[in-house]
């Protein structure tokens, strides 16, 4: 049975490169009634950059297309992001999963997948050549006392 | 993304301001070469102190700055970067001077 979410947010944006801020801040926004600690809201926003660039740099590079981002609150205090496009899919997730590897050119340093797997408790990537990607990944905000 | 050049002989400081992304990496590295051409410095200080947000991007930046450096026969030093851009720095094994204490 799918667990329901306590509280969501959905949002749809173009895969221009101005969005990538607006993503973070949206999230962060969202977050902010699990109380986090700068911390931990440094590590999720930096999570939502990297998945939101890789849409934008990779899955739409010749054209824009459509991203949407969705962000849940379950019980414990567990913060879930799904990260979705429509492009041009990864051909080999376990690759791009590796550390520096990169097809993005000099411009990009090939660490997004590296950074949202340290920084977020999980990471799961699903992708299909010519259909998209969907990343999703979970942190559970550590309640602290003196917190409701 | 604001970059600020002082120069002291053959020492370059550009400091960085604002939010180092995807988005602003690009006019942050036309900006670096275009003072590394103008100033051709022997050491090049990249001051991250005025950074509110830097993801991958920013990695990216700092290679191609050491790049750019080694090919001049010089070096770089990242300092003053704030405690998020250094958790960023440190997934990529890249060694920075933390904020307050260049």
């Amino acid at each position: 049975m799918k667990v329901k979410p306590n509280n969501y947010i959905a949002l749809e944006f173009l895969s221009r490169s101005a969005n990538e801020g607006f993503a973070r801040a949206a999230v962060a926004a969202f977050a902010a009634q699990l109380d986090p600690t700068l911390d931990e809201l440094g590590d999720v926003k930096t999570a939502v950059s990297e998945a939101v660039t890789n849409a934008i740099v990779h899955a739409y590079p010749d054209e824009l297309g459509k991203i949407s981002l969705r962000a849940s609150i379950f019980d414990g205090n567990v913060l879930e992001l799904v990260i979705r496009d429509w492009g041009c899919g990864i051909p080999d997730v376990e690759k791009a999963r590796e550390p520096l590897y990169t097809t993005g050119g000099e411009e990009r340093s090939g660490m997004g997948f590296t950074i949202m797997e340290s920084f977020m408790d999980t990471l799961v990537v699903r992708s299909k050549p010519d259909k998209g990607t969907v990343v999703t990944m979970k942190r559970r905000i550590a309640q602290r006392s003196g917190r409701k | 993304m604001e970059v600020t050049s002082t120069t002291n002989g053959r020492a370059l400081t550009l400091a960085l301001r604002g939010e180092l992304d995807h988005h602003a990496a690009r006019e942050t590295v036309t900006a670096i070469e275009r003072a590394l051409e103008a100033g051709l410095p022997m050491h090049l200080v990249l001051d991250f102190g005025g950074v509110t947000f830097m993801d991958s991007s920013g990695i990216a930046v700092a290679m191609r700055a050491r790049r750019r450096m080694a090919a001049l026969g010089g070096a770089v030093a990242l300092v003053n970067v704030p405690a998020q851009a250094k958790k960023v720095f440190d997934a990529a094994g890249i060694a920075v001077n933390t904020e307050g204490n260049t």
